[in-house]
């Protein structure tokens, strides 16, 4: 009788504790890939494999979402501005929308769909093969010559991805703005540079980037390393890279802003 | 994949990310004017700044000539301390003014700095004498309503 009544609450108490055991297990995996990450920077040719398969392939998808969402500002802003008479508020739009906000948060989103998927399946499909054991049998530990060298990747690659964001969609509504509809182009650059800090804008969205950097790669690290190495353990990692990430990403970006705007 | 068109490809990238900083840096944030020279201070008390912020730019003529470094408010008199940061280039005489002006009907407020007739310059440091309190539209409408309040008056005790 009294285990049927509090089957409930049992199932919730399960629930949060599967919870909180997962995010320390992630939190002892993030701690135990910095204390063993010295192997990836000395031979730091893996990293730089690893920076090609993160960095360089996510760009194609990075600047060509980069010039459509910084086009579509372009046009989104200007039809507003234009009611209120200050249509040469355009670049300031843009560029601030962009370095704040939309550069790190959607470079993050690509990229846990891009390289995190590719991550966890890689690492979880190696998992799966039994090639990390292996390693291990030859004592070469997996996560020192694995995990470091694309946890480093990532981090690495973030903060250039989003500047290289940040500037295409800058150009993008450049684009929309001077050439399409007309706006002076020496107001469209200097209502930017009188209204965009380098400190309080450009720095922080840095600073934004590399931590979205370090959130998704050890996500999409966890997820793989973490995996029930079988066909359909390796597919729910993959899905739960993506979700987890971009609530992660989402979430964090309101903290972060909250502190950087100072409410 | 062969290790030097890794590393090729992986330099470009790193290279092109470095630009894309230094370029949002130079273009987008005008890091190289935003930071004035070598400058000096200049104080001034105002009853009210309305929404003057730090940061803010000091211009004279219409061009920037430094920015606003501090606002505090001074127990004492009651009133908003200002500092200002001058660039070193520029120099005012003691004579200046110094009104809060907004730039356009709703834009940013700045402090403008009308050079008078005076002989010795201000030096580091020192206190401009003549100040223009910010221009805040309730005061303003306050004063349209008792201005037209008393007009009314008058005009009732003229129809007595």
């Amino acid at each position: 009788m009294f285990k049927r009544l509090t089957i409930g609450l049992r199932l919730v108490g399960h629930r949060v504790i599967d919870r909180i055991w997962r995010f320390g297990s992630a939190t002892r995996f993030f701690m135990y890939t910095l204390v063993l990450s010295g192997e990836s920077l000395r031979r730091f040719h893996l990293t730089i494999r690893e920076i090609y398969f993160t960095g360089v392939l996510s760009l194609i998808i990075i600047l060509v979402s980069a010039l459509f969402v910084g086009m579509v500002l372009g046009l989104q802003g200007y039809n507003t501005l234009q009611k209120y008479g200050s249509s040469e508020a355009i670049g300031v739009l843009v560029a601030l929308s962009l370095v704040r906000e939309l550069g790190p948060v959607v470079t993050a989103l690509l990229f846990a769909g891009r390289a995190g998927t590719a991550i966890t399946a890689e690492i979880g499909l190696m998992k799966a093969t039994e090639q990390l054991s292996a390693m291990e049998m030859m004592a070469v530990n997996p996560i020192a010559r694995v995990v470091a060298p694309r946890f480093w990747a990532g981090v690495i690659s973030m903060p250039l991805l989003a500047a290289l964001f940040s500037m295409v969609g800058v150009f993008g509504g450049f684009l929309v703005a001077v050439p399409l509809l007309g706006i002076d182009d020496g107001a469209f650059w200097s209502q930017m540079q009188a209204n965009v800090d380098f400190r309080e804008d450009i720095v922080n969205g840095v600073i934004k980037s590399f931590v979205f950097g370090v959130t998704c790669t050890i996500i999409a690290l966890f997820e793989g390393y973490d995996a029930p190495p079988t066909a359909e353990g390796v597919s729910r990692a993959t899905t739960r890279t993506v979700v987890n990430s971009s609530l992660a990403v989402l979430a964090l970006d309101f903290v972060m802003t909250s502190f950087m705007i100072g409410v | 994949m062969d290790r030097t068109t890794l590393d090729l490809w992986v330099g470009i990238f790193v290279a092109a990310g470095v630009a894309a900083m230094i370029g949002l840096a130079m273009k987008v944030g005008n890091l190289t004017s935003s930071n004035l020279g070598v400058t000096y201070t200049l104080h001034a008390e105002y009853e009210n700044i309305g929404g003057l912020k730090v940061r803010a730019p000091v211009k004279s003529a219409g061009v920037v000539v430094g920015r606003v470094a501090d606002i505090h408010f001074n127990d004492q008199t009651k009133e908003a301390e200002v500092t200002l940061n001058i660039d070193t280039r520029y120099h005012f005489d003691r004579d200046t003014i110094a009104p809060i002006y907004t730039s356009g009907l709703l834009g940013e407020q700045f402090i403008s700095l009308q050079p008078g007739g005076g002989e010795d310059n201000l030096k580091n440091g020192d206190k401009i004498g003549k100040v223009q309190n910010a221009l805040v539209l309730e005061d303003l409408i306050g004063k349209f309503l008792t201005n037209k309040a008393s007009e009314s008056n008058d005009k009732d005790k003229k129809a007595e």
